[in-house]
């Protein structure tokens, strides 16, 4: 390796912006990273850490800004090009084909050949050797990816990092769905890489990680880069405080004030594998209840419990006193449920099909006579819900594609309203939508609340949270690790709770 | 610390390679149960069953629905389906009744524009996937009609003639073939050399397949372009992340699938001695090609399974076909019956579903 000046930093970003639509994740960054450092990024949802490393390890271009690596200048195409340059991530979405061996996985780009053929006996013995050095040597290479659970699957993806000797190491979220056993054998290997000089960038929520493993820490806030600072210099309280900054967003309609009414939903010791680890909470009617917390700590996974996604599920779950347990949606929803999915373009529309088609999807069999959907009643139900949602269309014959993010995410809510459900459960429906449909969002829940229904909403904007909700479970690996009610739901109550912060513990199972 | 429970842990941990390479060819494991059983029925039945003669009438009756069963395998594992592989071999079936003829020189040139053809026309049919970005289904919807409107311009009607002597010896067994050009002669004529003796019997089909399998496919499956294969069925998201070559895999699996598709063709041609731009023929070839993969254990997801998995396959679909002639099922059944044990087959792979725990999961 050539020897350059080791205090000069192995990475600087100059100017780095990238939008994404009308969105801006990453608004002239400048940023540096140095060789032998663990480098830690903290930031809220959304505050352009992904953007940040998809751009560094080649997954998108930057739209402006200058990229140096080791003092020269550097543009990745692709992520192959990132990885001949040193430059290699650990993805929080896997990046393993699940029908291919651990072996094969490990070494996929560049595997040890003879005669331009893959040797499989070498590559086994070198997958071998680099799970061995992570301490993963219970892990067959032969056996195939889709076959291990997601702990093991997870430092696979770890070992593969390693195998293209990196030069800048990213992790982003990589320890999540590790034990804790795994979990220090990372930081031992991280260790062992900074000392034989790898720059090494750290995303993670977990403040104790950081903690434990960071030399410097830079945080970021809205795409923009808001500090680096060496660690110990800035208290945990100050750290939050420049993680949420003082921005002035959405107007809320008014919280009623009332004593707790009695529960519509109950839900006791709610389990699901390794992501729901027991919760326990309850929504009343004419309740908005809160789900938050950091991204992927099981918020997802509670709606779609509820909503008879997922199979295996443990616990106890009464909806108006009586047993609820859907063993699909369509069951749910028999049972009074509507589910406002995560992603509207796959789990909540039929794109091609058109907005009269979308809207009435979910209630067919009150629109019908017989086999025969009612085509008067049809009519009226579709106009009826455009009217309520004031859905801006041109005609309800064209396909909801055309729609802009919010009108098609009114669709969404309107489709499932027209089912009359007393229970609603929102996946983080104001995703991507303008300020000004987010109230109208926000107004109506309060609506339908005051209704009489009762509305589970999980949100990864915090003040949305603290804006819409009377009460807020906050979740943390699988569990409700505290819950906020009235005046007491604030950011900073919000955001310790989410770090987990005076829980120094590792909190694995 | 962690590297002295290496040396001891991952043996005891780990079952045999063989018990592991096992689990993992259920699939394949149940075809081969699948074809032992009708082929032995087959033969028990048979009035000269497990005689020489059968097996040569069989192995003819076998190669071009394997290799175009082989071809049908590499855009399947690559999470497409190649609607062409029918086509394409009877383009070549009629090129070949045209060109392998004559002298030696004539002939063997012949054959190698043969496969080149079949080869082109694959790689053509890739190049309009990755560059057209069009999906294969449609894609070689499009190109395999062109293939049969190319052989109905070779062949408007059936005919044309082959070289006999390579007839006869390509299609029955290798002693014949060794007859037929004179090799491995002990002075008294081709063929009676005591080494030779012990594989004389062999049909020169059941050889060839093995020799494609072995020396084209095997090769391919070890190179980078192979497995990027069925890395971008399996996951292509994580195949570019991992900086693996798409483009070029999938090039390579067309082309691979044209060659395949091309063999097949040329050995029908030299098997009936003539050409015959036959559509319906085509159509059931390519159909039947997607049924032997399947059987054979290859998911049509992508990802999984191979082409000497899909010959197994094939092997399936035709002894169930024998065993209509021996017990004389009638010709209206045969479909039925055929569509049973196919669907039979595939149930197999369906067991998937009951472990899915995210049943959103099942539409990914």
């Amino acid at each position: 390796m050539i020897q350059t000046d080791s205090r000069a930093p192995f990475l600087t970003l100059t100017g780095i912006s990238k939008r994404y639509g009308g969105v801006r994740a990453l608004d002239g960054v400048t940023f540096a990273c140095g060789r032998g450092s663990i480098h830690a990024v903290l930031g809220e949802n959304g505050a352009g850490k992904s953007t940040l490393i998809k751009i560094v390890s080649g997954v998108v271009q930057p739209d402006e800004g200058v990229m140096r690596l080791d003092g020269r200048e550097v543009a990745f195409p692709n992520p192959a090009a990132a990885n001949r340059a040193g430059v290699v991530c650990v993805f929080q979405e896997l990046s393993l084909m699940p029908d291919l061996t651990v072996a094969d996985n490990i070494l996929a780009a560049d595997p040890p050949r003879r005669f331009g053929l893959i040797d499989g006996r070498a590559q086994r013995r070198r997958a071998e050797e680099l799970l061995a050095s992570i301490g993963c040597a219970d892990v067959d290479p032969r056996l195939r990816v889709r076959d291990l659970p997601l702990s093991r699957r997870q430092m696979v993806e770890i070992a593969k990092a390693l195998a293209k000797k990196p030069r800048l190491l990213i992790l982003d979220e990589a320890t999540s769905a590790l034990t804790a056993a795994d979990v220090e054998r990372v930081y031992a290997m991280l260790r062992r890489l900074k000392a034989d000089g790898v720059a090494i960038l750290y995303i993670s929520h977990r403040m104790h990680e950081i903690d434990a493993l960071a030399d410097t820490l830079s945080v970021f806030r809205n795409g923009r880069h808001i500090e680096t600072f060496a660690k110990g210099a800035r208290s945990p309280d100050r750290i939050v405080e420049l993680m949420i900054g003082r921005e002035i967003t959405a107007q809320y309609p008014p919280k009623p004030r009332r004593s707790r009414p009695k529960p519509r939903l109950e839900v006791r010791d709610l389990s699901w594998g390794e992501r729901l680890r027991g919760l326990s909470f309850s929504v009343g009617s004419g309740e908005i209840v809160g789900l938050g917390g950091l991204d992927g700590q099981g918020q997802k996974e509670v709606l779609l419990a509820l909503f008879g996604v997922l199979k295996g599920v443990g616990g106890t779950v009464t909806v108006d006193g009586r047993p609820h347990r859907p063993g699909s949606p369509a069951e749910a929803k028999d049972g009074g449920l509507a589910l406002i999915p995560e992603d509207r373009k796959t789990e909540g529309l039929m794109l091609p099909m058109s907005i009269a088609d979308n809207l009435v999807a979910a209630s067919l069999k009150p629109l019908s006579k017989g086999f025969v959907i009612d085509r008067a009643k049809e009519r009226a139900a579709v106009a009826d819900a455009v009217r309520r949602l004031q859905i801006k269309i041109g005609n309800a014959d064209d396909a909801v594609s055309t729609l802009s993010g919010g009108n098609q995410q009114k669709v969404v809510i309107a489709k499932w309203l027209m089912t009359g459900p007393g229970l609603i459960l929102l996946n983080d429906p104001t995703r991507g939508i303008d300020v000004g449909t987010k109230q109208e969002i926000y107004r109506l829940l309060r609506d339908l609340a005051d209704g009489g229904a009762a509305i589970l909403f999980y949100s990864t904007d915090y003040d949305e949270l603290i804006g819409c909700c009377d009460r807020v479970s906050v979740m943390y690996d699988g569990r409700i690790v505290r819950e906020l009610e009235g005046d007491a739901i604030t950011e900073r109550a919000i955001v310790a709770s989410a770090l987990n912060m005076g829980n120094r513990v590792p909190h694995h199972g | 610390m962690a590297d002295a429970a290496l040396s001891t842990a991952p043996r005891a941990a780990r079952g045999g390679t063989l018990a592991l390479r096992l689990r993992q060819n259920a699939g394949l494991l149940g075809a081969i149960g699948l074809f032992v059983l009708f082929y032995g029925v087959y033969n028990l039945y048979h009035p000269r069953g497990f005689s020489q003669q059968v097996l040569i009438q069989n192995a003819n009756e076998v190669f071009t629905i394997a290799l175009v069963a082989m071809a049908q395998t590499v855009p399947v594992i690559l999470g497409g389906l190649d609607l062409s592989v029918g086509a394409v071999m009877t383009l070549v079936n009629c090129l070949a009744s045209h060109l392998v003829a004559g002298g030696p020189g004539e002939i063997g040139l012949g054959i190698l524009a043969c496969l080149a053809a079949g080869t082109a026309f694959g790689f053509l049919n890739g190049c309009v996937v990755v560059y057209g970005r069009i999906q294969p289904i449609i894609a070689t919807l499009a190109t395999g009609a062109i293939a049969i409107g190319l052989a109905l311009f070779l062949r408007p009607k059936p005919g044309g003639k082959l070289d006999a002597d390579l007839s006869w010896a390509m299609t029955n067994s290798l002693g014949d073939f060794a007859e037929t050009y004179g090799l491995f002669g002990d002075g008294s004529g081709g063929g009676q050399a005591p080494w030779f003796q012990p594989i004389a019997g062999i049909p020169v089909p059941l050889v060839l397949l093995v020799l494609v399998a072995v020396g084209v496919w095997m090769p391919f499956r070890r190179t980078l372009t192979g497995r990027t294969v069925y890395a971008v069925g399996s996951a292509e998201g994580a195949a570019f992340m991992s900086g693996l070559p798409i483009a070029r895999a999938k090039l390579a699996a067309f082309t691979m699938a044209g060659f395949f598709a091309g063999v097949g063709g040329l050995f029908l041609a030299i098997q009936t001695s003539t050409g015959n731009a036959d559509i319906p023929q085509a159509g059931a070839y390519t159909l039947n090609s997607i049924a032997a993969v399947v059987i054979g254990g290859t998911s049509l997801l992508g990802g999984t399974g191979g082409a000497v998995a899909s010959v197994i396959g094939a092997l399936v679909l035709r002894a169930i076909s024998f065993n209509f002639r021996i017990f004389d099922i009638p010709p209206l059944m045969q479909p039925l019956v055929e569509g049973l044990v196919l669907l039979a087959a595939v149930s197999l792979g369906a067991l998937r579903a009951l472990r899915t725990r995210n049943r959103l999961e099942l539409f990914r």
